[in-house]
């Protein structure tokens, strides 16, 4: 058990945080005002490597080992300037990464290097669906073999730079187990709606997907005959979105803590007050109880275990404590909070989707 | 490099506590919340056992044995073991002979003359008065030189093990005026005269534990029993070193009041599964029954609440300094545990409130976990003037 960062580990750290700090948190404000996210910025995260260096070099990565720890730092880091931004620089991760780990050489062949270039290209992965007891292990869309094709039919919702890119890969339901098929922009079968307007995540382009007789070859069907490990992909998600809770828990806590000391009310900061200083007390462990949570479960991941259990109690603890502890942050900013010119009130926004959400970022 | 994961070692070290835990610790666990004050004669056979290895001495550590990468220092394995016994019985684990907080704080900062002479002994630690609890600065128990002999007068009340221990850690001031920096550690054997063990308390749970009271008339004890070195006692390290002392066992009781959540968890499992829920960590939460969600959060909480633990002790086994981690871990431990407690009973119906299962021992013996060495409350204080930089002036 090691709980200290290696030299690597605090390298990648330091150099998304300076990044971060950089390209990141001048802009959040305007990004979430403007309902997107510029492209420069983008491609500064997409010049360290985020979603292809892990990728071998033999299809245009750098060949890193994959690390799932490496990961949630990235994306702790990123989602502490802004969870929209860290989930749309990392937006390719979700199509690139399970066809290198689980795709044919074929796909591998094929897909990969289309990505793997100097500049951010998106590609994305559709996972969640738009009705009541959305169940990523339960998924309505639904796939059917049809003269040596598949057919899929169902709704998604919450694609993250679906209009964006070429290809994403879709889940469905496919002979009682999930699936993950390969899916062109151009399908005449794939309707993409207009971009969704949600609680959070202003400057993330998502849109609704209709998939209507969507006819797909055999061969775009991920891991093709031998299906890939969608409980392993779900379990990366989860823990990348565990990262991103504690990277936005860790923001809402920062800010808190200095508008704590510098707001003065009755002759004194409002810290002197137990009724704030204890917020801030619980904030604090909570924030470091959510990343020991996120690095436990990636750490087994890394091990190559079945994270299964890891994962979902990171994710459940991310999506209860990004929820109080922006809470708390919005209320000891008091009146200001609610306000658009602070953070505060966008952070508060974001955390509800941790909990509810599938598939919005991978390690 | 970051690895949250236990070693095999660990889960070997985790199941061999917990086996010693389910086979002679839960056996006796109903019968010493019955019998109130009666030593459990049981736990003699862990006198002297390597259970728990102290900690090295402090002063060894020039020598920074530093645990190799990828292996379990001293105080990481203390924590699991702890957190393993109280998956037992917390009240059983706080009887064990020669284990007391006095012995901690022994090996802390005493000297070596000191430890040779009381480290075969029990010892107990006195710390707080009927006007001082919280306030540990403010205790009335005094310590007067005279000649070769300190003198010493006071009450101390809620000490753990007063009845069985052979010693004990008595915190008194020398110098009233001088606020903490007079308040200094003494050891004094059962049996001096001046020393009465006035009444044991009953309480609402930790039956099993005795605790008293002891009343001080003229105490005499020799001037070297001063606990430390007689350097130090006099540059004010002595309030420091009951801090010191509290960096130690803060995680410790996290740890205990973790393993007693755990234990409430594990029947609370039990029981569901056996009633036909499925705990497979495969629904989504809002797909899972109401009482489903709760188990699956208060594991949540409970992972959350080990790993804060964990990463304190860690800290403190790579001499990093664990303050913060340590009030953290107790904060967070303290009344997660207890709500923990709570909730099982709840989620268990008449079997959380009937004496034939342990649930609502567990819910009595828990309580303390969010009072002793520090209530939450202070813990809370500790953490948030660390990191808003503000003095106990500054934030009362």
């Amino acid at each position: 058990m090691d709980f200290s960062l290696s030299r690597q580990q605090k390298m990648v750290k330091d150099e998304f945080a300076r990044l971060v700090k950089e390209v990141v948190i001048p802009r959040a404000q305007e990004n979430d005002r403007n309902g997107c996210i510029p492209d420069d910025a983008l491609q500064k995260v997409w010049e360290l490597g985020v979603s292809v260096s892990m990728i071998p070099e033999e299809f245009g990565g750098y060949g890193s080992p994959a690390s799932a720890v490496e990961s949630a730092i990235i994306l702790e880091e990123l989602a502490y300037g802004e969870m929209a931004f860290a989930m749309a620089a990392t937006a390719p991760s979700l199509f690139l990464h399970p066809i290198a780990e689980m795709g044919t050489e074929k796909q591998k062949k094929k897909y990969l290097p289309l990505y793997c270039r100097d500049t951010f290209k998106s590609c994305t992965m559709a996972v969640n669906e738009p009705h009541y007891g959305f169940d990523a292990v339960a998924l309505k869309t639904a796939a059917a073999k049809k003269n040596g094709a598949f057919v899929l039919n169902g709704d998604k919702c919450f694609v993250p730079l679906a209009a964006k890119s070429d290809h994403m890969l879709v889940a469905a339901e496919l002979d009682g187990k999930n699936a993950l098929f390969i899916i062109s922009n151009d399908n005449p079968g794939l309707v993409i709606d207009e971009k969704e307007t949600n609680l959070g995540y202003y400057s993330l382009e998502t849109h609704e997907l209709k998939l209507n007789n969507c006819e797909i070859p055999a061969e775009d069907r991920l891991g093709e005959a031998g299906g890939c490990n969608f409980d392993r992909i779900l379990q990366q998600c989860r823990v990348a979105m565990s990262a991103m809770a504690t990277g936005l828990a860790r923001a809402a806590f920062d800010h808190a803590r200095d508008y704590a000391k510098n707001r003065h009310q009755f002759g004194e900061p409002i810290a002197c007050r137990q009724s704030i200083a204890f917020m801030i007390a619980e904030m604090a462990y909570e924030v470091e109880a959510m990343r020991h949570l996120t690095w436990k479960a990636a750490s087994r991941l890394d091990a190559g275990r079945d994270a299964r259990r890891e994962a979902y109690l990171a994710r459940l603890y991310a999506g209860e404590k990004a929820m109080r502890i922006t809470d708390f942050g919005l209320q000891i900013y008091g009146g200001h909070g609610y306000i658009r010119e602070y953070p505060m009130e966008r952070f508060y926004r974001d955390a509800r989707g941790v909990a509810i959400l599938e598939g919005m970022a991978t390690v | 490099m970051i690895n949250l994961e236990f070693t095999d070692s660990m889960i070997k070290m985790q199941e061999g506590v917990k086996m010693v835990a389910r086979n002679m610790l839960r056996p006796i666990a109903r019968k010493y919340d019955q019998q109130e004050h009666v030593y459990p004669k049981e736990l003699d056979v862990f006198r002297g056992a390597p259970l728990f290895s102290r900690a090295r001495k402090k002063k060894d550590s020039d020598k920074k044995t530093r645990p190799e990468a990828g292996k379990t220092g001293p105080n990481l394995g203390q924590i699991i073991s702890v957190e393993a016994m109280c998956w037992g019985d917390c009240g059983l684990l706080m009887s064990i002979p020669n284990a007391g907080v006095g012995n901690a704080a022994l090996v802390a900062v005493g000297t070596d003359e000191q430890v040779k002479k009381f480290g075969g002994k029990w010892i107990a630690f006195a710390n707080t008065e009927p006007e001082a609890g919280s306030d540990a600065g403010a205790i009335n128990t005094t310590a007067e030189r005279d000649g070769d002999q300190w003198v010493i007068n006071g009450e101390k009340i809620f000490v753990t093990c007063a009845d069985r221990c052979d010693a004990v850690v008595v915190w008194a001031t020398i110098d009233k005026s001088a606020g903490k920096a007079g308040i200094k550690p003494f050891l004094v054997e059962k049996g001096t005269p001046g020393m009465t063990l006035e009444h044991l308390e009953s309480k609402c749970g930790l039956r099993a534990s005795d605790t008293g009271t002891f009343v001080f008339k003229d105490c005499r004890i020799p001037k070297e029993d001063i606990l430390g070195s007689a350097e130090i006692d006099q540059s004010g390290q002595g309030f420091k070193g009951v801090m010191k002392t509290f960096d130690m066992t803060r995680p410790m009781v996290a740890s205990m009041a973790n393993g007693l959540a755990g234990a409430a968890l594990d029947m609370t499992r039990e029981v569901m599964e056996k009633n036909g829920g499925n705990l497979d960590y495969g629904k989504a939460p809002n797909r899972v029954s109401a009482a489903e969600k709760e188990y699956y959060l208060m594991e949540a909480e409970l992972e959350a609440m080990k790993m804060l633990a964990y990463k304190a002790a860690w800290m403190a086994d790579n001499d990093q300094p664990n303050s913060l981690e340590a009030s953290m871990a107790k904060a967070k431990s303290g009344r997660c545990a207890t709500l923990i407690a709570q909730k099982c009973c709840e989620l268990l119906g008449p079997l959380g409130l009937t004496t034939r299962e342990l649930a609502e021992k567990w819910m009595r013996d828990v309580k303390i976990m969010d009072i002793f060495e520090g209530t939450g409350q202070i813990q809370h204080l500790i953490v948030a003037r660390n990191i808003l930089k503000l003095s106990s002036k500054e934030l009362k």
